[in-house]
Parts: C-alpha cells; sequence; structure tokens
C-alpha cells in the first residue's frame, strides 16, 4: 500500500482533518475490491467465450461458414447446420419483443403516467415482477395446456379465410412458433416493464409540469415529452428483453415444435438455437458437441450483436433528445 | 441457457468428486448415470435398495444413454445406464473391462389422440412408418379406414409427434421402423436422433413426459412413448400388426412374447428390431446396466448384491411400472455376468 499522502499535512488547529490511514486504507481496499470484481466478470466472460470457442474449434473448421446456411442437422452423416435455428430465434425473439415490449411500454406508461393511486401503482407493479419469477418449464407446460388450445380456433380460422398469406400458410395443429412467441412475449414482459418504469420515473416530475404549463394535453405530455425523454432507458429495456427472448430455453422446446425448417408460417413448427442446444446436449457423441458449442457461439454473437445494436440506437437517441448532433 | 449445461455437468462433477470420499469410511454411495428410459423403475429400486440396506446410497442420474456412457468410460461413475448398450468400440476404451447387464426391458407404444377416444385404433405395417414419413397425412386414409371397419375415423390431419432430444427411445423406435420399412431406413435412417422428414405436421417435444403431453393437448397427434408413460397417463395406444400379421396390443404378456424372441450374444447384448412371435409386440427393448470388472472390493460387493436385487424383488414391481418382467433365462444369465464384477 502507498504511503498516506496526507500524513502531517494536517494544519494545526483546524476543524478539518485529512484522513486517517484507516481511513485511507478501507478506501483503497475498496477501489481494489471493485477493480477486482469488475475484472472478474470480463475474465469470466471471457474464459466462458474461450471455453466454447475452444471446443467449437474443430466444427468451425470442418464446416466453416457453411455452418451457417445449411439446413440439415444429420448426426449420422455427421452434417450440421443451423439456419433453420437462426431463423426460428430471430424470427420468435423479434415477434416477442414487438408484442412483449408493445405491452410492457403501455404497462409502464400506465403505472408511472399517474393514472393510477400510488399505492395501487405498487401492488401491479409487483404482480407483474412476479411473472418473472415463474420456471420456464412452468411457462412451457401453461402455454401447451392454455395458449394453444385458446388459439388454435383462431388460428385455424385465419388459415382457412387467409391461407394465401405466407404468414398464415399453415394450420396450427399444436406446437409452432405463434404460441411460443406468445408465451415468449409474457416471460420478457416483466423485464421490459420494469425497466421502462425505472426510466419514466427517472424523469424528473418537472418535465412534465412544464409541458403541462405550455398547454399540452394528458397524451401529448405521455407521448411527446415523457417516452422521448426517457427513451434511452426503454430502448436499453427492448434490449435486455431481447436477449432474454434470445436465451430463452425451456419453455421454447416445449412450445415451437422443435422442426428443422425455414416457414414464414406463424402457425408452422420452428426451431431456436438454445432449444437445439438443450435438446442435444445430453445425448451428443464428440463431434456433435463440437457442432452444439459453434452453434452456442453463433447464439453469444447474435446477443452481442444486439446488445451492440442496442448501444448504438440509445446512444443515438439521446444526443438527438439532448440537442447535439 | 446454453451455459447451463456446462455448469450442470461442472457441479455434478464435483459432487461425484467430493462426496463418495467423505462417506466411503462409513458407508457405501454408488453414483450412476445414463438412460432415461428406465429412469422411472430405477429410482423405485434405488431407494428401495437403499431403504432396506443401511448405509448404502445408490444414485442415479437420468443424463441419457450418451452422457451415461461418456461418464462411465472417464470413471465418474460406478455404473451407468444405457438402451443401446456399448459397441465393442466403447468397451475397448475402458481399461477396467465392462458388464453389460440387461436389468430390464420395456415397450415403446405409438399414443393417439383422436376426437370422441376411439378405442382399440388398428394400425398394419405397412401404414405406420408412413405416418412418419409424413406420406400419410389423413386419419381416414384408406388404408387405416381398411383396418379399422369399426371405428369411425375423421377427416383430420395426422399430427406427427417426435422427441426433440436425443434418445435410446427414439433408437430402438427408428431401428424397428427401418426394419420393417426400406424406405424408412433409406429416408430417415435409425439412431439416437435421426433426420425427420420436413413437414409442418411434425413437431417435437422434449422427453416422454412432452411428447404425451403434447399428444394429450393436440387433437390428431400420433407418437411414440415408453409403454410405462402411456399407462400413466392413460393415453389411448395404438395395436400394432408384427411380423406373423396379428394386431397386438402392448402389455406385459405380448412384451414377455416378444423378449422371448431375442438372442442375447456373449455380453448379453441383442436388439429385438423385428420380433417373429405371433403373440410378440412389435416395438420392445432391453436396456443395460454397466458396470466395471475391476474397482473397489466393497463397492463391488454392494454391486453385485444390487444387480441380484433388481433381477429378483426388483422384477416384481416390473408390470405396475410399465415394464417387462425378464424371462427366467435372462435372470440366470445376468447371475452369472455378475459374479465378473469384482
Amino acid at each position: 500500500m502507498a504511503a498516506n499522502a496526507f500524513e502531517g499535512a494536517a494544519p494545526r488547529g483546524a476543524i478539518t482533518q485529512p484522513p486517517s490511514s484507516n481511513e485511507y486504507l478501507t478506501d483503497r481496499g475498496f477501489r481494489l475490491l471493485t477493480v477486482c470484481g469488475a475484472s472478474l466478470i470480463i475474465l469470466l466472460v471471457g474464459y466462458i467465450l474461450w471455453k466454447i470457442g475452444g471446443q467449437a474449434l474443430p466444427a468451425i473448421y470442418r464446416y466453416h461458414l457453411g455452418f451457417l446456411i445449411s439446413t440439415n442437422w444429420n448426426v449420422a452423416d455427421q452434417n450440421f447446420g443451423i439456419l433453420p435455428e437462426i431463423w426460428g430465434t430471430l424470427y420468435s425473439s423479434i415477434l416477442a419483443l414487438v408484442i412483449g415490449g408493445f405491452f410492457g411500454l403501455t404497462v409502464a406508461i400506465f403505472l408511472t403516467q399517474d393514472f393510477l393511486p400510488l399505492r395501487l401503482a405498487l401492488v401491479f407493479r409487483t404482480i407483474i415482477e412476479m411473472l418473472a419469477a415463474i420456471p420456464s418449464v412452468v411457462f412451457g407446460l401453461w402455454g401447451i395446456f392454455v395458449v394453444i388450445p385458446a388459439i388454435r380456433p383462431i388460428a385455424n380460422w385465419l388459415y382457412d379465410i387467409l391461407g394465401w398469406i405466407p404468414f398464415f400458410g399453415s394450420s396450427l395443429s399444436g406446437p409452432g412458433l405463434l404460441p411460443a412467441a406468445l408465451v415468449l412475449a409474457i416471460m420478457i414482459l416483466p423485464t421490459v416493464a420494469a425497466i421502462s418504469q425505472d426510466a419514466l420515473n427517472l424523469v424528473p416530475y418537472r418535465t412534465k409540469e412544464a409541458a403541462y404549463g405550455l398547454g399540452t394535453t394528458r397524451w401529448e405530455a405521455i407521448l411527446k415529452v415523457m417516452v422521448p425523454t426517457a427513451a434511452g432507458g426503454i430502448a436499453s429495456a427492448m434490449v435486455l428483453g431481447f436477449g432474454r427472448a434470445l436465451g430463452e430455453t425451456m419453455a421454447l422446446a416445449m412450445l415451437i415444435g422443435n422442426s428443422n425448417q425455414i416457414s414464414l408460417s406463424l402457425f408452422a413448427p420452428a426451431q431456436t438455437l438454445a432449444s437445439l442446444l438443450a435438446s442435444h446436449f445430453p445425448e451428443a457423441g464428440a463431434i456433435e458437441v463440437q457442432a452444439l458449442m459453434y452453434a452456442a457461439l453463433v447464439l453469444l454473437a447474435i446477443t452481442l450483436v444486439v446488445n451492440m445494436m442496442g448501444t448504438a440506437i440509445l446512444t443515438i437517441t439521446q444526443r438527438r433528445i439532448s440537442g447535439r448532433s | 441457457m446454453y451455459w447451463r449445461a456446462p455448469f450442470a455437468v461442472f457441479f455434478i462433477v464435483v459432487a461425484i468428486a467430493v462426496s463418495p470420499g467423505k462417506v466411503a469410511a462409513q458407508n457405501v454411495k454408488l453414483i450412476g448415470s445414463g438412460a432415461s428410459f428406465p429412469f422411472p423403475i430405477y429410482s423405485a429400486w434405488f431407494k428401495d435398495f437403499s431403504k432396506k440396506n443401511d448405509g448404502v446410497t445408490v444414485d442415479y442420474q437420468a443424463k441419457g444413454s450418451g452422457a451415461g456412457i461418456q461418464d462411465f468410460t472417464n470413471r465418474t461413475v460406478d455404473f451407468a445406464g444405457s438402451d443401446a448398450a456399448m459397441t465393442d468400440e466403447e468397451i475397448a476404451k475402458v481399461t477396467d473391462g465392462v458388464v453389460l447387464l440387461p436389468v430390464t426391458a420395456g415397450e415403446i407404444v405409438l399414443a393417439y389422440n383422436l376426437p370422441g377416444n376411439p378405442k382399440d385404433l388398428k394400425l398394419p405395417r405397412d401404414v405406420y412408418p408412413d405416418i412418419f414419413l409424413g406420406k400419410v397425412t389423413k386419419w381416414n386414409d384408406p388404408k387405416i379406414v381398411a383396418a379399422n371397419p369399426s371405428l369411425k375415423l375423421p377427416d383430420l390431419q395426422i399430427t406427427v409427434v417426435r422427441r426433440s432430444d436425443a434418445s435410446g427411445t427414439n433408437f430402438v423406435f427408428t431401428k424397428h421402423l427401418s426394419a420393417i420399412s426400406p424406405e424408412f431406413a433409406k429416408e430417415v435412417g435409425s439412431g439416437t436422433t435421426v433426420q425427420w422428414p420436413k413437414s409442418d405436421k411434425i413437431v417435437a417435444a422434449p422427453k416422454n413426459d412432452g411428447v404425451t403431453a403434447t399428444i394429450k393437448q393436440t387433437p390428431g397427434a400420433i407418437g411414440y412413448i415408453e409403454y410405462g408413460y402411456a399407462k400413466l397417463t392413460k393415453a389411448d395406444f395404438a395395436l400394432l400388426q408384427n411380423k406373423a400379421g396379428q394386431f397386438v396390443l402392448a402389455d406385459t404378456k405380448s412384451g414377455q412374447a416378444t423378449l422371448a424372441t431375442a438372442t442375447l450374444d456373449s455380453r448379453l447384448r441383442g436388439w429385438i428390431e423385428d420380433p417373429a412371435g405371433p403373440d410378440a409386440y412389435p416395438i420392445a427393448t432391453f436396456t443395460w446396466l454397466l458396470a466395471y470388472k475391476k474397482q473397489d472390493a466393497k463397492k463391488a460387493d454392494w454391486l453385485r448384491k444390487l444387480v441380484e436385487y433388481c433381477v429378483t424383488t426388483g422384477q416384481s414391481i416390473s408390470d405396475s411400472m410399465g415394464y417387462i418382467p425378464l424371462p427366467e433365462n435372462v435372470v440366470a444369465k445376468i447371475k452369472t455376468a455378475s459374479a465378473q464384477i469384482q
């Protein structure tokens, strides 16, 4: 530890005192601790990447980038590709984000913009956050037993009359993209709602009062002042929600139908990367494990790209709001 | 998420590495992992065995046959379970020698969900492989109607439900379909995971319970599950036409007739791809317990006792748990083979 630079620096009879060496040590110690904690996290991410990357390396050499555009997952021929999985992951997550993001933001506005007495809003908030505590497998079962039977008649009616639109191009028999995306939307709702609420709460109330003072209506104040001001936080809520949707495993494995195909239809079964990993890991042989690690690496890369895009959007919106460009 | 699996493996390895060392002085702890197909009966057996023998604990983790063989080869377990036994190459990797014991057997049924719950649906040999190839797509297909003149079959699309995870159930089922349908053998083949035809009407669900739940919730669905699960959930399952041309319902009797046709090799391996007997149910299989020939004397002693328990007292609950009690000659062979565990 470095010597206390303030030692002997105190003028006689002063009210203020230089930090004692004890305080000095605590301060330095705490700083060291935080630096350690922060670097440990970075190290951990690096270690995970290194481990997964190392195990994926043989598969990367063997399949190159063709892995990303091949549609087969054939253990017997050791012919692996993950295009349907990438497609299914992005399709289901984007769909979930559109639905969950919309409702999450609506809920956040409802709970923060003086629609409810403060206490009642707190109760609502707690209930929504409880959604986050429900295990994934319970969501999966709920999807199988409640969501699918509920949407099946509607889906098949849409297929009957609008079947020529590619989005409704097949009938819904059971598991499929739409039920999976709906359940996924509910699963990301608490994340989106909670962070959006925090973001909206952070906007000083005076901003709203000022907006009212300029003669805006309530809705103008919310949609044109409050929400844009909180846009940075709301965008990060969306990014986090999307990240959660990308990595969600069990509920999707139960609901998406795990079919290795690419289809625009909302009612057709599909497959996601996380679900592929979960269902194939336990029984995979050496070469399949390498391919799965490659797939895991791709999933990590997708998450990274999404996060970076989120940060970029955040920076741009904040710049625009603060008037600098 | 995707890092859960390695983490879980890590914790299991730690648990395995730490636990026996601490307790070995006083107690015996046998740890196994592998096939999920026999998990219900294994857990019942091992619980009962641990209860009856003070100081002995037997733990079994249903990770899947492949993972079980891997653990067994890496010596992280005391025994393992596998639906596919072990190949000669895999056996060669285990320096301490391997004893393969077919301690129980099960059947795979085709469970279905049809409006009005018609019972005793009959599926001919040339039809059910085609259903799983996605070629027979309607329940009122003339071939199905012809085999079931007494049933009123709806004009409904068949939704095939398959396993999404690799499994011994897949292995046994696809092996049977490949044996009876050359086209299935060519287009899909057999294995713990296979490339199923791409179709909107072939969906996959994880594990036996996932497949069962999906069938139960999907009108027009058909899928393959273990007999035990079908029994437990009271699902309707089809009578299948066997090699002799008879329509047979899966139960203990027809299962035993199937096992009687099995020939086991010197390592007690043997698959029943297409049994010939007139009463034999077409899709049944043994599942194997893997043990080392050489190990700690105390563990070997208890392992032998465990095997003895499984093939004697244990067999009495087979029936109620949806497994097939072993034929006498197989029990005798297992008893002889288990003497090799030293």
